[in-house]
């Protein structure tokens, strides 16, 4: 397939549009949020958050009475990760349980009450119920452009919440403690940038699953750190990788045989990580290397003088 | 054996083995190494039946052992380029393989029995169809893995409790007597890796992650005791099989989904009611501690005034809550206390100092110096 043939296919066929830019949409949140989870070390956030997320589909799908409405499984989705964000901070300040631990039994245990919902709608609804998996392993390919519609005002209604508040939740990331001195509500900006995180996630659940949400939330933003120190410049970079990886993902799925979306995205991803890790303008390992290098020939060459006395 | 105490055993044992690893895990902040150990599993199962074409257990356990060694390093090695924190470049690993693992499966695996779907959530129900025979005893395929892997755990917590304690709680000192605290790291790795594996089957990737922290993270906000630990965690683990597993069977929903659930459910029951440490008991302790601490200041604010010239202005009843900055309603609930504590009297519209009052209020002194 050429390029040519690839752009096309981007603009004019159904399928390929819908995914492509439902997985742009999603790169670019998460890159943006991402961004600031990474910063305020939470990048395991997306994989607590997204497990999460699972009961509020199931529950959101029976009391509507079965709806598949792409913006009430995705309220539902957003309202039972953010009880699962919020018992996460109750447990984390209340108690001596670390981080990772909270997570984990955030994590597992919203998952296993949202599978002992999915199991029950399984055995009630028969087949009936079959939109409802795509929410656990994620089904790009199923993405219709009410779902794109959907994601683009949740993923709209975000970027502008973040925009306004861009100043607010950068000291947050990097000086809460100095913040609270300034008189900003703090928790409830922290609380905020929670909620906002918790769209993001709930954006990508269609796309990628709730295993590779994981990576998809913070992963662009790590990427884009080396390349740069500051966080407006940041945030930008890693939504533009989020974007194309989600792009080229979707691609690659579509033009190779059972290669699933999520994967191909989040496998692009990591590359575009890993070429960071190397090249990355501002912290890259090759140019530390050389740099390296270069002190330890100077070095020599002053300890070679007095010998050559 | 019925199939019913089949599975029964099989989750206990899945519970037993998260009760032995999990303390360990919890207390050195490794939690989230067992989330994305139980992902790259499904990596390390394909890899090995591409490269063995077979679904052989114990080799799979081999490969399991291997895959989680390999996350770790991968892990660390990442971490050690400082070019991201510790939770970032666990993050970036396991999504990485599992989503090899997912296009491998996709791609070349289509035909063997190992779908995305039970991966993660495992299947139980039809553990005890799948059997061997041990001389002439017929016994679950998964029993005996789990068996094997349960006394495997075992012997490892037993034998190494006192390194493995040492590591956990102040790894710098187990380097300096000379212990090995990464070797250690990696062997508890390496376990519970081919644990996970030998669970995989029965609770799945997400669902052993629950067994292994929920009721370790119970357990520590019930004791301050390693052992003991090990030891509630595994009752909470126990007890959440039979009651997950009776809900199953009343609601016939997934049997995995709603041993988990138990465990949930009993982690927030001791999370709001754990004495000492629960938000409830934290919360009537704070509640007192404003209480007695407004007291003191109440018995502290009169004896300074006592036989000063303000005593009059400074201790009447009817106005003490201003000097000390109260609520009406508050200050009079204070005075009210004090006085049926016996720390003050109210002659005429003056509050006094009883002698047990005047030593409450110099010990309060005394206590803040």
């Amino acid at each position: 397939m050429d390029l040519l043939q690839i752009l096309h296919d981007l603009i004019f066929d159904y399928t390929l549009r819908n995914i492509a830019l439902g997985s742009a949409i999603l790169g670019i949140t998460s890159g943006v949020l991402g961004s600031f989870a990474l910063l305020r070390r939470q990048s395991l956030l997306g994989d607590a958050l997204s497990h999460a997320a699972l009961p509020g589909v199931c529950i959101a799908f029976i009391v509507s009475g079965g709806s598949k409405a792409p913006l009430v499984l995705l309220l539902g989705a957003a309202a039972s990760g953010w009880v699962g964000a919020l018992l996460l901070t109750v447990i984390v300040r209340q108690t001596r349980i670390k981080e990772d631990a909270a997570m984990g039994i955030i994590l597992a245990g919203f998952f296993g009450v949202g599978y002992v919902l999915l199991s029950l709608l399984q055995q009630s609804a028969g087949s009936g119920q079959s939109g409802l998996d795509k929410y656990l392993f994620g089904s790009a390919a199923s993405l219709v452009e009410a779902d794109v519609n959907t994601m683009s005002v949740l993923a709209g209604l975000a970027l502008v919440i973040t925009y306004a508040l861009f100043k607010e939740f950068k000291l947050l990331s990097f000086d809460p403690g100095f913040m609270a001195s300034l008189g900003y509500p703090v928790r409830w900006l922290d609380i905020l940038l929670i909620s906002l995180t918790v769209i993001a996630i709930v954006i990508g659940l269609q796309t990628v699953g709730v295993v590779l949400m994981a990576a998809m939330l913070f992963v662009p933003g790590a990427a884009a750190r080396q390349w740069t120190n500051r966080l407006g410049h940041m945030t930008i970079l890693a939504s533009g990788i989020g974007a194309l990886s989600g792009v080229i993902g979707a691609v690659i799925s579509a033009s190779a045989e059972r290669i699933p979306t999520g994967p191909a995205i989040v496998l692009t991803l990591t590359a575009f990580t890993l070429i960071s890790f190397v090249f990355g303008s501002e912290r890259g390992l090759l140019w530390a290397w050389l740099r390296q290098n270069r002190t330890r020939r100077e070095i020599r060459a002053r300890m070679a003088l007095p010998e050559g006395r | 054996m019925s199939a019913e105490v089949t599975i029964i055993l099989i989750c206990s044992l899945v519970a037993l083995c998260g009760a032995l690893l999990g303390p360990l895990l919890i207390l050195r902040k490794m939690s989230m190494m067992t989330d994305a150990i139980s992902h790259t599993i499904l990596f390390g199962i394909a890899m090995g039946f591409l490269l063995f074409k077979t679904q052989d257990s114990a080799l799979m356990i081999v490969v399991a052992g291997l895959t989680g060694v390999l996350t770790v390093w991968l892990s660390e090695a990442i971490l050690r380029t400082r070019l991201v924190k510790e939770d970032a470049s666990i993050g970036i690993v396991f999504p990485a393989l599992f989503s090899i693992g997912v296009i491998l499966i996709s791609r070349y695996l289509t035909d063997i029995h190992i779908d995305v779907d039970t991966a993660l959530v495992g299947e139980v129900v039809f553990a005890p169809f799948d059997t061997v025979m041990i001389g002439s005893i017929e016994i679950s395929r998964a029993l005996l893995t789990m068996g094997i892997l349960t006394v495997i755990d075992i012997a490892f917590v037993v034998i190494f409790y006192k390194e493995l304690k040492l590591v956990t709680f102040d790894a710098g000192l187990a380097m300096a007597l000379g212990f090995a605290p990464v070797i250690l790291r990696y062997a508890l790795m390496t376990l519970l890796s081919v644990t996970a594996v030998g669970a995989f089957d029965a609770v799945g990737a997400v669902l052993f992650v629950g067994f292994v922290v929920i009721p370790a993270s119970a357990a520590y906000l019930l004791t301050d005791r390693l052992g003991r630990m090990m030891g509630i965690a595994f009752v909470f683990g126990v007890f959440a099989v039979l009651s997950g597993y009776a809900v199953a069977l009343r609601w016939d929903a997934s049997i995995s989904g709603c041993i988990v659930m138990m465990l949930l459910t009993q982690f927030v029951l001791v999370l709001v009611f754990a004495p000492h440490r629960g938000l409830l008991a934290k919360f009537l302790l704070r509640r007192r501690q404003r209480w007695i601490f407004a007291e003191q200041m109440l018995v502290v604010h009169l004896h300074s005034h006592e036989g000063h010239a303000d005593q009059g202005i400074e201790s009447a009843a009817a106005t003490v809550h201003e000097h000390l900055h109260w609520d009406t309603n508050f200050a009079r609930e204070i005075v009210r206390r004090a006085r049926q504590r016996g720390w003050i009297e109210q002659i005429g519209d003056a509050l006094a100092l009883t002698e047990r009052g005047r030593q409450a209020a110099l010990q309060a002194v005394a206590y803040r110096n």
